[in-house]
């Protein structure tokens, strides 16, 4: 008798899929959309797949985010087993690691035809180009700018409507901002500076190329910074601290606390850093482009794309295809805009009379015009030989020809070993 | 007896004949098997195999994205000739030498004491053990806000305000190892001071009599009657605090995200480099020769310690 029962209930198992199936509409397709935990992207990425689902009743688009820390090893580990995302997204340095890890399809020529995206995105998409394919679009693009505490301007008796627009004219509104205890202690910083946080990100595509170096070759597979350029554009950089004593790194333990606290004139930091700023009641902050030094102007840009999953295939890929074409859309960028404050990735809407004379959005979009795109092969082991080039000399007093040197040439052992 | 069993657990099959064939004896090693087989497999699955797993994965250059292909000792020369390696080798050490003593004397010491405080003897003790019971994370991050620079660091607050210079703590590679270890060692007291006292309630009071009716002093009465009598509960907390300092990770990487293990590599162990190996550089292959290596340390310096305080 407990056979027969367990036969039954056997049974049951087995057709409850086809059941399942029965229940469900005729034609619904379910598809999987990945990203990172940021709340304002996750709350922006709603809203889209909301008017997406709208727009078309037969697809429901599941929403999923891992916290930064584990979102690569989630994704390489999900789509190595057969399972994860149809979307995904992942940022422009991981491109090379995920196409020969085959986690990701090229985006077919029938829906994204190449003159389209090369005529409709800026051109810092051409690092989403590899072995004549495109591989993922982007939504928003992000660079940086000098944000600067107006109150505290006006207190030092500068100008809170003329920030500085070069880098002597930084550096002095800095020692004039700055403050200090009796015991020569930072109480207040003139700019925060954060190797760790998006200096690293400043120093070699922007002050480098001001000080006349080039930070890379043009396939960035080779190091160019150690010369006499890269050396002058250390030494500024770390004058800051150590001549100036403007800034300390891991003063109120990260730049943008310090802005943010109200303890920094100014902090360089990037587009993304908009949402979180809008919080600051106490005072009013402005936005200004990077500073130009000699009259090259400079800027990073990087930004998120989204790619289609290798393993999707069938209705879900045409599905996954048409929600890919959303995500990019105008329209999209715009509620991604509003949303998250990063710019979008099409010129023909980033540039318009309106976003280009916003006070706030205005100095990112120009620097997206003049910007440099690094192609990281390990973005972080990367940032890490600039965070202790900078150390060695501000701890432990290292020369900094030789710490630039050491620097250089770590570096180019992290290229050499991925290229290899 | 076998037959009603055979009959309560499964009314309707026909017993077996092999089955019938054991005796009471051989059935009850079956089944003895049988339930040791369960904690086993699970053993297996989630620690052996991993384990076995981890050591052939380090002869090889898996990178979580393409397969692994064998590269014989690559991985192991790559990790002797890298400079970080032993920096982070050293750090590590540090953690274990100066880590496992300073927390043993202490925490001793406080026990000692605390046997022989009646007055809210039970509130001294609890407060001892609470940070043992709280995260380390969130220790590390409190932690992490007294090392800040003036105008938010709690220490150098009062530095500075009784006209002391301010101390860089986490913004030194001298300073920042001792800052962290602090923290750690302060974490793991209420758990040995615990285990101490424990001991020190097993020793039998009549020892002290009776080395108090021969005159023997307080010193003596410590070094010959306690220390040696607490033997099982000293090799215990030195393995247990020594495996806790040389596995260091969580309060490295609390305290010093913006930077992990830095400035300079100067507080960076073992695990910390293992995990930004694996999870920010995805050399699978060489975390896993780091993580063999810190197997083998792990178990030397257990056998090693079990060996010589046995002995002594």
């Amino acid at each position: 008798m407990i056979r027969r029962i367990f036969g039954a209930s056997w049974a049951a198992v087995l057709s409850f899929p086809l059941l399942l199936g029965a229940a469900a509409p005729a034609g619904a397709v379910e598809i999987q959309y990945w990203q990172y935990v940021f709340d304002a992207r996750i709350k922006a990425m709603d809203a889209l797949i909301a008017n997406f689902e709208k727009a078309n009743p037969d697809i429901t688009v599941t929403q999923t985010t891992f916290p930064y820390a584990d979102y690569q090893t989630k994704v390489a580990a999900a789509i190595t087993a057969g399972q994860g995302p149809d979307v995904v997204q992942f940022y422009y340095g991981w491109l090379d690691n995920f196409k020969t890890g085959k986690l990701i399809q090229p985006l077919p020529q029938d829906a994204f035809p190449h003159e389209q995206i090369e005529k409709e995105f800026f051109p810092i998409i051409s690092a989403m180009k590899a072995d004549s394919e495109y591989w993922g679009l982007p939504t928003a693009v992000r660079s940086l700018a000098l944000f600067y505490n107006k109150k505290i301007f006006q207190d030092a008796g500068l100008d809170p409507n003329s920030p500085p627009t070069t880098l002597d004219a930084l550096v002095d509104a800095a020692v004039k901002t700055a403050k200090h205890d009796d015991g020569g202690n930072i109480t207040s910083e003139g700019l925060a500076v954060d190797m760790g946080a998006q200096d690293h990100q400043w120093w070699r595509e922007v002050l480098l190329r001001q000080f006349g170096g080039v930070p890379y070759n043009d396939d960035y597979t080779k190091v160019t910074y150690d010369d006499e350029h890269g050396l002058a554009a250390l030494k500024w950089y770390t004058d800051l601290t150590t001549v100036h004593k403007v800034g300390q790194s891991g003063f109120m333990d990260e730049a943008q606390a310090a802005f943010k606290g109200g303890r920094a004139a100014m902090v360089i930091d990037g587009s993304f850093r908009l949402g979180s700023f809008k919080d600051i009641k106490d005072f009013e902050w402005g936005v200004a482009e990077l500073p130009e030094k000699d009259g090259i102007k400079s800027n990073y840009v990087s930004y998120w794309v989204n790619g289609l999953a290798a393993n999707s295939s069938g209705e879900k890929l045409a599905a996954a295809e048409k929600f890919l074409t959303y995500i990019t859309s105008p329209e999209a960028m715009q509620i991604w805009l509003e949303t998250v404050g990063e710019l979008p990735a099409k010129p023909e809407l980033a540039l318009t009379d309106e976003n280009t004379n916003d006070p706030i959005y205005g100095p990112f979009l120009k620097g997206l015009q003049y910007g440099h795109t690094t192609l990281f092969v390990d973005e972080s082991a990367q940032r890490q030989t600039a965070i202790d080039m900078v150390n060695r000399i501000i701890l432990e007093n290292q020369d900094p020809k030789a710490s630039l040197d050491e620097a250089a040439a770590a570096e180019q052992q992290i290229l050499d070993e991925h290229h290899m | 007896m076998s037959g009603d069993l055979a009959a309560v657990d499964s009314p309707d099959a026909a017993p077996s004949p092999a089955w019938d064939r054991l005796t009471v004896h051989q059935k009850q090693v079956v089944w003895a098997w049988l339930f040791l087989a369960v904690p086993i497999v699970f053993y297996v699955v989630i620690r052996f195999w991993p384990t076995a797993d981890a050591m052939w994965l380090s002869f090889t250059n898996w990178n979580l994205l393409r397969p692994a292909h064998f590269v014989g000792f690559k991985n192991y020369a790559k990790l002797f000739h890298d400079p970080v390696f032993w920096k982070v080798f050293r750090n590590t050490f540090t953690y274990l030498i100066i880590g496992t003593p300073v927390s043993l004397i202490i925490s001793f010491v406080v026990a000692f004491q605390l046997e022989k405080v009646r007055f809210l003897h039970g509130l001294i003790r609890a407060l001892y053990f609470l940070p043992f019971l709280t995260t380390a994370a969130a220790l590390a991050w409190v932690w992490r806000w007294f090392y800040q620079p003036v105008p938010v660091g709690f220490i150098n607050n009062v530095l500075t305000h009784v006209g002391l210079p301010a101390q860089p703590f986490l913004r030194s590679t001298t300073e920042a190892l001792p800052s962290v270890l602090a923290s750690a060692v302060w974490a793991g007291l209420g758990f040995q001071i615990v285990i101490f006292m424990a001991g020190l309630r097993a020793i039998p009071q009549t020892y002290y009599e009776a080395a108090r009716i021969d005159g023997v002093s307080g010193w003596g009465i410590l070094t010959r009657i306690t220390l040696p009598l607490l033997k099982p509960t000293i090799v215990f907390l030195v393995v247990f605090s020594s495996i806790g300092f040389l596995r260091i990770f969580d309060q490295v990487y609390n305290m010093t995200t913006n930077d992990p293990g830095g400035p300079l590599n100067s507080t960076k162990p073992l695990v910390l480099m293992i995990y930004q190996t694996a999870f920010s550089s995805f050399d699978m292959g060489y975390a896993a020769a780091q993580t063999v290596v810190l197997f083998l340390i792990l178990l030397t310096v257990s056998l090693v310690q079990l060996r010589i305080l046995r002995d002594r």
